[in-house]
């Protein structure tokens, strides 16, 4: 990888989310780069889903959650009262555990995001629907169907329709969620050359409960582990020479 | 790049929140209309309470008006002065006669026989749907395989859309019969056949709530009891069924509700006739049924257009008060019961 | 000691226990079971022999001991599809709050709940007398007295008043029926349209209704055949045992099947000779009723299905 330097996009900072009482992250602080992946790893319910679902402020749906500290994407913190969390998810894309795609056509599945607030011509929507299909290399195999149903497309293929349809609205930062987690081997590929293709436009965070594919796709990586940012650095420093006794137990699976 | 894109501009999402506020709006209508019907049902009984001093309650309605459904036709009625004159020695002195004879020259309302009527119907529908619609739900629910099941529980809760005038007819017409053939009686209308019909009408009720009931008894509870050697009728009469009393209770408790409030079933099958006695065989007259037979001939405003909306109130009330017990002590103990039972 | 080789006489008697106890219940099976087949072949019998074409197209003729039902029938469709309009929207509108915007623990949305089931239990007669106190007493005749002194237009029994107290009536029916489909719309899809930008209304609008519109449906179509079997709460806010011609204003009075096979049954000058057309009226309000709830039931066990596999 050539070495350049990548202007920080998000930045935590003692960020500390609670559920009613239990504290479910404690005071992470860290520095996301701009045009990067990086993977959030550790056991389940470490917290690793929570920071992630916090960046895009998802985790309001959640009444009992409270938060303190800051997140910062370019120069504003998205807890900020005067932020609109609509226009936040608009600029900050998301892909679930579960592909969800809408019981609607794959064009209208692609087409959804970009008419919620805007007219646009079929001609530029046509054309947004093929570029954003491309862009998540499932062009080729929907181009003759837009219009069948999202739902007969098989996982790994309704995984990359929601890939295409977050990266639609042309936003900067797309969280995933495990999108792997429900797909066999042939499709997770797909997903991860996708991942690293998506790259060159995108800031992606990653959230994975598998330790390969962390070192496969991610530039950096952070190791969560009972509501703490354990460590965080380069994904090769992490996988060969990690500094803590709980990252190293993790990543050679003493526990987890 | 759009570097532009800066989070803080909030939108003014002004439809979002004028939505919701409608939305909220409508959503409180239900409670806003349980308070209408108490508040309007007991206000056409006000001029009761205030007929003791004068016969003022004729002037609050300035046009009172007779509604007879035989014509279609509404009427003032101008002979309003003197019926109200008459009636000044109040309708208080014979509320809790024993006589219910509305009209006349000498009216008396007592609710008594009413009362009465209405709970020995109510009693005889329990007694006969009670026994009926828990075994049946126990039945479904632990005895026959799921195929049975998914036929005979849609087949039951149909009943329930029996509309209850239909109930009632075909108690008029075979039930009737087919009770004074079978026991001799002298009347074909009469409370057990009163008590049939609503047996039917609460049947699909109590069934659905024990079945739903039993079916929240956790499965582990089952499992346990079969695994420790009892049988399947032991494990549903001893394990099950005692652990979904509440549910049992609240289901037997509708019921109640349905039978006592029910109208059309009465008014067809019981006979009618205001009279005090324990015969099972004897004819009755229920309070919603005398609502039902007497509203359409009522002169709006008088004494006894109130007392039938003081027998809706309580007809409300009772209702209300079982729906205050239902949620307020059976549902909390469901909980415990179920949860208790488990940790 | 090998109990299951030696029958002792007490586990003979527990048997015999065990015996009654699941005979007792297939009993009362089939006690209900054949109560609702009695009913429905009953009324088949007596009453496929009195329809006839004539009979649902005619108008009753010689005070209703003869002719046909149309009026009864139209009058009956017209109530319930009135009631539809009024009440489904705001049974829907209620679910939605319950199920999208409200906290489910707060004290409002299970004060509208607790509302809710009251409304449920709520005797069918007291809504009638709730439509004659407050629909025709305060609502129509205050519309009178304040657009038209001298005359009564709305503040009398009328169609539209009846509607509007089947529309109370119902509502429960609807908010349970549509609250359960909104439930069963997955989260996910809500949390998908969320972070792709949409607003709160924009997802309930294009994501969530349209994958709850059956569950709405059903709703209607219960809250209808419900509404349709529904006498004790028109008989004085509407109903008419005979008129002429066909209700075609919204304060014209109606002709109702429930309320005519009741007066015809309980109080026609001749109820031996009207028997035949009691059966075929009954048959013909069975038809309305039952079909619809037959309807849902099946349209929601379907749905169940689909969510449990």
């Amino acid at each position: 990888m050539a070495k350049q330097i990548n202007q920080i996009k998000v930045k935590a900072s003692d960020f500390c989310v609670y559920y009613g009482a239990k504290q479910a992250l404690k005071d992470i602080s860290m520095d996301i780069l701009e045009k990067q992946v990086t993977a959030l790893i550790g056991p389940s319910g470490c917290g690793k889903s929570t920071f992630l679902r916090s960046i895009n402020r998802m985790n309001d749906l959640i009444p009992s959650a409270k938060f303190q500290g800051k997140i910062i994407i370019d120069e504003t913190d998205v807890f900020n009262p005067s932020v609109d969390v609509v226009q936040l998810r608009r600029q900050v894309g998301m892909v679930f555990q579960k592909s969800t795609p809408f019981p609607k056509s794959i064009y209208d599945n692609i087409a959804y995001g970009l008419q919620l607030n805007q007219r646009i011509s079929r001609s530029d929507l046509d054309d947004i629907v093929e570029q954003s299909l491309k862009g998540a290399a499932l062009w080729e195999e929907v181009k003759n169907r837009l219009n069948d149903s999202a739902l007969g497309l098989s996982g790994g293929q309704q995984q990359r329709l929601c890939i295409a349809r977050a990266i639609a609205v042309n936003p900067e930062i797309v969280l995933m969620d495990e999108p792997c987690s429900a797909l066999d081997p042939i499709s997770t590929a797909k997903v991860e050359e996708l991942i690293t293709e998506l790259k060159s436009k995108y800031t992606i965070i990653l959230v994975t409960h598998n330790m390969q594919q962390a070192a496969r796709v991610s530039d950096y990586t952070a190791f969560f582990y009972m509501g703490n940012l354990i460590e965080f650095d380069k994904t090769r420093t992490i996988f060969t020479e990690p500094n803590k006794k709980e990252t190293e137990d993790y990543i050679t699976g003493r526990f987890g | 790049m759009n570097k532009t894109s800066l989070l803080v501009k909030k939108e003014n999402r002004w439809f979002e929140t004028t939505i919701e506020f409608v939305i909220k709006s409508v959503a409180s209508l239900s409670i806003i209309l349980i308070f209408l019907i108490f508040l309007f049902v007991f206000r056409e009984s006000f001029s009761l309470f205030q007929s003791k001093n004068s016969t003022v309650s004729t002037q609050v309605y300035s046009a009172p008006k007779v509604y007879n459904p035989e014509s279609g036709t509404l009427k003032v009625k101008e002979a309003l002065k003197k019926e109200s004159s008459k009636t000044s020695i109040t309708v208080w002195d014979t509320f809790f006669d024993s006589v219910w004879q509305p009209v006349g020259d000498n009216p008396k309302y007592g609710v008594l026989p009413l009362l009465i009527g209405t709970l020995k119907v109510t009693l005889i529908a329990l007694l006969i749907g009670a026994p009926l619609g828990i075994l049946a739900a126990i039945c479904t629910s632990f005895f026959i395989s799921a195929k049975w099941r998914n036929i005979i529980k849609p087949a039951i809760e149909l009943l329930a859309s029996m509309p209850s005038v239909v109930i009632g007819f075909f108690c008029l017409i075979i039930i009737a019969s087919l009770t004074k053939d079978l026991f001799g009686l002298d009347l074909r209308l009469n409370a057990l056949v009163g008590g049939i019909g609503l047996a039917i009408a609460i049947i699909p009720i109590i069934f659905t709530i024990t079945d739903d009931a039993l079916q929240t008894v956790p499965k582990t509870l089952r499992e346990a009891s079969l695994a420790l050697g009892a049988t399947e009728w032991q494990t549903a009469f001893k394990v099950m069924l005692p652990a979904a009393t509440p549910g049992v209770f609240s289901a037997v408790l509708l019921g109640f509700g349905r039978a006592f409030g029910e109208t059309m079933i009465a008014l067809m099958a019981t006979g009618n006739a205001a009279l005090i006695s324990m015969n099972p065989a004897g004819s009755v007259r229920t309070l919603a049924a005398t609502i039902g037979a007497e509203m359409g001939e009522v002169i709006w405003g008088s004494d006894h257009y109130g007392i039938l909306f003081l027998l809706g109130s309580i007809l409300f009330l009772i209702s209300f008060g079982i729906n205050i017990v239902l949620e307020f002590y059976i549902k909390t103990r469901l909980l415990q019961k179920i949860q208790g039972k488990v940790g | 000691m090998d109990a299951t080789n030696i029958t002792s006489p007490i586990q003979q008697n527990k048997k015999l226990i065990g015996f009654f106890a699941v005979a007792s219940t297939i009993f009362a099976v089939v006690v209900v079971l054949g109560l609702l087949l009695t009913m429905l072949g009953n009324f088949v019998i007596e009453g496929v022999p009195g329809l006839s074409w004539d009979f649902i197209t005619q108008a009753p003729r010689n005070n209703n001991q003869e002719g046909g039902i149309f009026p009864a029938i139209y009058g009956t469709t017209l109530l319930v599809l009135t009631m539809t309009m009024l009440g489904v929207p705001i049974g829907t509108i209620t679910a939605i709050y319950l199920n999208e915007y409200a906290n489910p623990n707060s004290f409002f949305s299970r004060l509208i709940l607790f509302a809710v089931n009251s409304l449920a239990g709520v005797p069918s007669i007291v809504f009638g007398l709730f439509g004659v106190g407050f629909f025709i007493q305060f609502f129509g005749a205050g519309l009178d007295s304040l657009f038209n002194p001298s005359k009564v237009i709305w503040g009398q029994p009328a169609i539209i008043w009846a509607s509007a107290t089947l529309a109370v009536l119902t509502l429960p029916v609807v908010i349970i029926s549509v609250n359960e489909a909104l439930r069963s719309v997955p989260v996910s899809l809500r949390e998908a349209s969320l972070a792709l930008g949409a607003t709160k209304f924009q997802t309930i609008w294009k994501i969530v209704l349209p994958n709850s519109l059956t569950g709405i449906l059903t709703g209607s179509i219960l809250a209808i055949g419900r509404g349709a079997g529904e006498v004790a709460p028109i008989i004085f806010v509407g109903a008419v045992y005979s008129m002429p011609g066909l209700p075609n204003k919204l304060n014209d009075q109606f002709m109702h099947l429930g309320y005519h096979l009741f007066v015809l049954s309980t109080q026609s000058p001749n109820v031996e000779k009207t028997i035949p057309i009691q059966f075929a009226t009954t048959l013909v309000l069975l038809l309305l009723t039952f079909v619809l709830s037959l309807t849902a039931i099946i349209i929601r066990s379907r749905l169940t299905k689909q969510l449990q596999g």
